[in-house]
């Protein structure tokens, strides 16, 4: 029953695959664009494994920010996986040290999305539960690790007139309006927007922290003046 | 291009992904049992981090294309293109594919 559940979890994600392999080739040719080694630009997808965030580093690193800002950019574009830990953390409570190690180590936008669907519709015991997860979860990361590596390979060898540096801002454009879904959000990002543009003079790419902060500001403000 | 050292990239990796690993590792290891826990006003900003973050890091890519305050360069102009195709389609390959022929295609013709 185990296996099978796993495999169902590898199954549900499967589609999403598709439109990972592209996503983890940029991340990859994106890292040897901003000046990783390759072996860095392989290593770093193992080790921080969120693509968004990676993409981030990369476009930071290659603009010289401060190193505490690349963290902290990194750590505030993966804050959700707070509220993904937390909505999975009551189906995980009986599993296995190694498991609860393992569990967060995987967790990522898609493979959160489709296991807490699945416990929403099918009721079963928690062994069954981190199955699922784990074949979704352990899918994805296989999948994501091979395209970044493919994309270090081919990226090592394309010349810099292709500007291919621009498919890191062009990731997030499309990102972004996913993430725009009421007034709250369009307005943090309007005014996260601009601010950036208005902060970019600022040392070590101070702006960007500040313009992540004056735009959630004024989306909460937004939000509690309806 | 960057001018970091290894070093300091390998620094940046290290902090970037034990950090993620903590964000991630939160309430499951903690065995806290619901996102009740949070609190609301830390929910609410939450949920407007990646609006306000992904639009931080996309503008100045647009604006600045070299460093100097420029709107209205190719990449603006390409970034314009790419956004009416997200914002469509919310398909992010087409987005990337068309961002892309339209930069190039405007670096051609200047």
């Amino acid at each position: 029953m185990r296996r099978h559940n796993f495999r169902a979890g590898v199954l549900t994600i499967a589609p999403i695959l598709i439109g990972v392999v592209p996503f983890g080739v940029i991340a990859g040719v994106a890292a040897v664009e901003s000046g990783l080694s390759s072996l860095q630009a392989i290593v770093f997808s193992p080790v921080v494994f969120a693509g968004a965030s990676q993409l981030a580093a990369y476009e930071l690193i290659g603009r010289d920010a401060a190193i505490v800002v690349i963290a902290l950019t990194v750590l505030v574009i993966n804050s959700r996986f707070v509220m993904y830990s937390a909505s999975l953390a009551p189906h995980f409570v009986t599993a296995s040290v190694p498991q609860k190690l393992a569990a967060p180590y995987l967790l990522t936008d898609q493979a959160f999305a489709a296991s807490i669907i699945r416990y929403g519709e099918v009721e079963e015991p928690p062994d069954l539960k981190l199955a699922y997860y784990f074949g979704a979860a352990l899918a994805l990361w296989t999948t994501w690790q091979s395209s970044t590596i493919v994309g270090v390979v081919v990226g090592s060898g394309i010349p810099p007139e292709w500007s291919l540096d621009f498919a890191i801002p062009l990731v997030f454009v499309a990102l972004l309006f996913p993430a725009i879904t009421d007034r709250a959000t369009s307005v943090a990002a309007v005014v996260g927007g601009l601010t950036a543009v208005a902060a970019q003079p600022l040392a070590y790419n101070l702006g960007l922290p500040l313009a992540a902060m004056v735009g959630i500001a004024a989306g909460l403000v937004a939000e509690s003046r309806r | 291009m960057t001018s970091f050292a290894p070093w300091e990239i390998w620094l940046v990796m290290g902090l970037a992904g034990a950090g993620t690993l903590v964000l991630r590792y939160s309430f499951i290891g903690l065995l806290k049992r619901s996102a009740d826990e949070i609190p609301d006003l830390a929910r609410r900003a939450l949920r407007l981090i990646p609006a306000a973050v992904l639009a931080a890091l996309i503008t100045p890519s647009l604006t600045h294309p070299e460093l100097v305050f420029d709107p209205w360069n190719e990449r603006m102009l390409a970034g314009i293109v790419a956004a009416l195709v997200a914002w469509r389609t919310r398909n992010v390959l087409a987005t990337i594919a068309v961002g892309m022929a339209a930069l190039w295609l405007l670096q051609s013709i200047s």
